[in-house]
């Protein structure tokens, strides 16, 4: 289905694929992803841990393992293509037109090199400007990012601050040429719940403010349900449901959706001392290729056809709302779409 | 992020061999192992075997036939009587060679003997109690490698007198170093492991503790580092023999037959690549024996 | 950093003055140091003039004091067989051996260090297979073997290099490769293992996030971190060369240090030995010293804490 060319379009990503030799045969973390995020906006991708949410954003940056492999229908960076251009300008890109925060802030900076050093670097690699300027540039983002005293935290290297504030530079640092997008993932698990809060709000206020496309992956729906505008949900390696944020939370379609959904506790509503939701049964492996629905051997709604053949995303009566799962309740032309897709 | 490989399949659990059996295709189907172990046994059986398959007597001189070249050589004095040849003194080099193997190997065996067991105590000492009795197994192993080994073997060596067993227990005193080294931080891991806590939370003695808990689970590391150790002996009384200080003449050590050929490197070098061969071969043999084990033992800590 | 650097100078002179102590007491282990010092052969009457003159006839802490003071006063004795004060034959010879020693690092490190490095980049390729089998086989030759044939191959057959001496500075090529190839493979592996984890860890990922070039991650950011702990090893192996250059300086006839200690074992020369053993000690000391203070100036992890 051809697609109408749209200037705000940050990231176009379909049918993403990446593929990992282990010895037990072919690992496919990431199975037929499709994504895309305009200018302005925040798309958080959910799941648990190990569905491929990392792996996409790294298959997206091209900073998987060596070992891995990844294919793509299509994958453009605010109309141009990005996939398979070469390791020399795919880094003319990252950091550039696109960056990357990513989960430990602990261990994501070089021990070696002070911070100033390291947020320069990031705008001297893209950009022609004398290290003036980029001490300039790192000193007012330092402040945007709010760390105080920043000039003065130049000179210091990373065994110097606290988690929370090395997250804050590397935020600085992703922003450091004014990307088009920025990937974040999973930015606060490793940090304190008090600081959890306030990188969440500095990333959306900033996103906000540098009109940014962003990319914020997580496995928190609290977190998504505050900043989110549209919400990709991963299962085993797919992306089960995409939707903005009022239709998921709202009006969620597919059975691992409402599962997950069923997980968080709503104060005044979840009655105390009432189980919480969970999901029975474990995630399938993806050595190897599998049939049918992947999340076939935890539904609650299992029918027949689920085990048959692969279950593409379906539209749902709502537009932008798709769903992997074959009782989607769509237009009646997606059901009869439904029908030819199992048949 | 991190590949989860504990999501394996399932069914595959039911068809994993037994441990055993995993370790025995390990064993097999590493290279570096196989090829030490034949060679080692190869040299040991030459050692062992000696008396019965060498050509001639290893300390029988007929200067008559010195200096006969290997067999291999254009030479028509090559003989099959000597197949690597006679040396200066009209030895059978082949003879000698496999007498060597015997000292090469009971100083190597000697040796490592003696730095294991004072390398072992010290370490396993140090890394269970920790605090000043590791302070002070710390400052022992620091002195003992600022000092030279080579320098102070000779040193000792010639004001005590040299002999075999003056070799052995020279070099046994000066390497247990690596030892006390890696034994120290093997049972700091193991010390922190639940089961030695549980072990004296049930008041079991130490010594108990040391014996039964800790000791059998430090085992591998201690064979690896004995390989090397052995490996070290030999090149050091190799090294001690060729400056004139280790084992003396007329006993075939095979840094001495090296030494004794040194003279003749112009006219006769294979007087000097022989020997040098089988140290090498020894050697490289023990250290791939150690590699392996290494490797086969805790396959996680390659690299 | 003030705190670490009294700590290990403090270590530092601990060591020495223990080092010094068992290299006094070498001289006791034949037995008598005066009818050893007196020579094969000597009469009672020599031997007890041995005993007055070096003073054997005191307690051991006294001879020790005595001894302790004049070396710390640059006195190592007299050497009976050369006529001189060891101290300045010592000081005489040291800087051949020193600069063998800093060839030989040279040598080994500009070997070891991009080979580990390209062995740590493609893991398990053919290169790095090779590279560690050059590594294995090189831990198994013995040195002495290794500087012959060197001189049977350059030397004697091809006629390339010179076999003996220290005329110019092709007599240096072979000692160095004899000596510093001992030092390649271990300095090798750990280039290779600390490039591995390194390459594996979160900064370098960050790194090429940002777009930074493959050669500015691979040295500005992944080599300055693997290095440091090659550092440390290199000092100490410095150290350990200068004690192993008695076999090679006397195979290739280097008038150095090495050379100076084995001529003195042979004329059983006991003062000049254990000022040797002594010298060479605390240089390994200092070197050692020198290494952790460039190892906290490479790693701001410790310079400031």
């Amino acid at each position: 289905m051809p697609e109408k060319p749209d200037s705000k379009r940050v990231l176009e990503v379909r049918r993403l694929n990446v593929e990992i030799p282990v010895p037990g045969g072919m690992l496919r973390p990431v199975q037929d992803v499709s994504l895309h995020v305009d200018r302005g906006e925040t798309l958080c991708v959910v799941g648990e841990s190990g569905c491929g949410k990392s792996l996409t954003s790294l298959a997206i940056m091209d900073l998987l393992p060596s070992k891995a492999n990844r294919t793509c229908d299509e994958m453009q960076l605010s109309g141009d293509n990005v996939f398979h251009i070469g390791e020399r300008a795919m880094s003319d890109i990252r950091g550039d037109r696109m960056s990357m925060i990513f989960q430990e802030p602990m261990t994501s900076l070089n021990p070696a090199y002070t911070i100033g050093n390291q947020l320069a670097e990031a705008l001297q690699r893209h950009r022609k400007v004398s290290s003036d300027e980029a001490r300039e540039r790192a000193i007012y983002l330092l402040e945007k990012v709010g760390i105080t005293a920043a000039a003065s935290r130049l000179g210091q290297y990373p065994h110097q601050l606290s988690g929370g504030l090395r997250q804050r530079v590397m935020i600085a640092m992703a922003l450091m040429c004014g990307p088009d997008l920025i990937i974040a993932d999973e930015p606060t698990t490793a940090l304190d719940v008090t600081i959890q809060a306030q990188i969440l709000h500095l990333l959306a206020d900033l996103q906000r403010e540098f009109r940014m496309g962003m990319i914020l992956i997580t496995h928190d729906l609290g977190v998504v349900a505050r900043i989110a505008d549209r919400v990709a949900v991963m299962y085993a390696g797919q992306v089960v449901e995409t939707g903005t944020a009022d239709q998921i939370f709202n009006a969620p379609q597919h059975p691992y959706t409402r599962g997950l959904l069923d997980c968080i506790p709503i104060p005044g509503k979840t009655k105390r001392g009432a189980r919480l939701g969970a999901i029975p049964g474990i995630v399938p492996s993806l050595v190897g290729h599998m049939q049918g629905c992947h999340f076939a051997s935890r539904c609650p709604q299992l029918h027949e056809a689920c085990k048959m053949k692969n279950i593409d995303l379906l539209p749902t009566a709502q537009s932008g709302h798709v769903c992997r799962c074959l009782l989607t309740q769509g237009s009646d032309a997606a059901a009869r779409k439904a029908e030819g897709a199992v048949s | 992020m991190t590949i989860d490989t504990a999501k394996a399949p399932a069914t595959m659990e039911n068809q994993e061999p037994s441990p055993g059996a995993m370790m025995r295709k390990r064993v097999f189907s590493h290279w570096g192992f196989m090829i030490g172990a034949i060679v080692l046994i190869a040299i040991f059986l030459m050692a062992l075997l000696a008396p019965y398959i060498s050509p001639g007597d290893p300390f029988d001189q007929v200067l008559s036939r010195k200096l006969i070249p290997p067999i291999w050589s254009d030479s028509a004095k090559a003989t099959w009587d000597h197949p690597l040849g006679t040396d200066h003194l009209g030895r059978d080099y082949m003879t000698r060679l496999f007498y060597g193997a015997r000292i090469s190997l009971l100083i190597g065996f000697g040796a490592m003997l003696i730095s294991g067991v004072i390398g072992t105590t010290l370490g396993v000492l140090a890394g269970y109690y920790g605090g000043r009795v590791d302070m002070v197994v710390n400052f022992i192993i620091t002195t003992r490698l600022s000092m030279p080994v080579v320098l102070v073997a000779l040193a000792v060596v010639s004001i005590v007198g040299s002999s075999l067993t003056v070799v052995i227990w020279v070099l046994g005193l000066l390497i247990w170093d690596r030892f006390a080294v890696v034994m120290r931080s093997a049972t700091q891991q193991v010390r922190a492991l639940d089961f030695v806590t549980s072990a004296q939370a049930l008041g079991c003695s130490t010594p108990r503790i040391l014996l039964t808990e800790v000791m059998p689970n430090i085992t591998n590391h201690l064979i690896v580092i004995a390989t090397l150790e052995m490996a070290h002996a030999i090149l050091l009384e190799a090294a001690l023999s060729f400056l004139g200080l280790g084992v003396q003449p007329p006993e075939p050590s095979w840094g001495l037959m090296i030494s004794e050929a040194k003279g003749m490197i112009f006219f006769d070098p294979w007087l000097i690549t022989i020997p040098g061969l089988a140290l090498f071969a020894l050697v490289l043999s023990i250290n791939l024996l150690g590699d392996g084990i290494r490797d086969v033992t805790a396959p996680e800590n390659r690299n | 950093m003030l705190y670490y650097t009294l700590k290990r100078l403090g270590v530092a002179v601990l060591v020495a003055i223990t080092v010094s102590v068992l290299s006094f007491s070498m001289i006791y282990l034949s037995g008598d140091p005066a009818v050893a010092l007196a020579g094969e052969g000597a009469s009672n009457e020599d031997i007890e003039n041995v005993r007055r003159v070096y003073g054997f006839d005191q307690p051991i802490i006294v001879q020790y004091g005595s001894w302790l003071v004049q070396a710390l006063q640059g006195n190592l004795g007299h050497s009976n067989y050369l006529k001189a004060p060891v101290a300045s034959v010592i000081f005489e010879r040291l800087p051949t051996t020193m600069l063998l020693g800093a060839c030989s690092l040279a040598f080994a490190l500009l070997l070891a260090i991009p080979l580990g490095v390209v062995a740590a980049i493609r893991p398990n390729s053919i290169l790095d297979r090779a590279a560690l089998s050059v590594a294995v086989v090189g831990q198994a030759m013995p040195s002495f073997w290794f500087a012959l044939t060197l001189i049977l191959w350059f030397g004697i057959t091809w006629r390339l290099l010179p076999i003996t001496g220290t005329d110019s500075w092709k007599n240096f090529i072979m000692p160095s490769m004899a000596l510093g190839y001992y030092l390649t493979p271990a300095v090798m592996r750990l280039t290779r293992a600390g490039m591995l984890e390194v390459l594996s860890s979160d900064y370098i990922r960050t790194a090429r996030a940002k777009g930074l070039r493959p050669m500015t991650v691979l040295f500005k950011h992944a080599l300055r971190n693997a290095i440091i702990p090659v550092v440390s090893l290199a000092a100490v192996q410095f150290g350990f060369m200068l004690g192993g250059s008695i076999v090679i300086e006397t195979i290739f006839a280097i008038n150095g240090l090495g050379y100076l200690a084995w001529e003195s074992i042979q004329r059983a020369d006991l003062p000049m030995m254990q000022a040797i053993v002594l010298v060479l000690s605390i240089f390994y000391i200092l070197l050692t010293f020198l290494a952790d203070m460039l190892n906290a100036f490479l790693d701001p992890r410790i310079r400031v804490a």
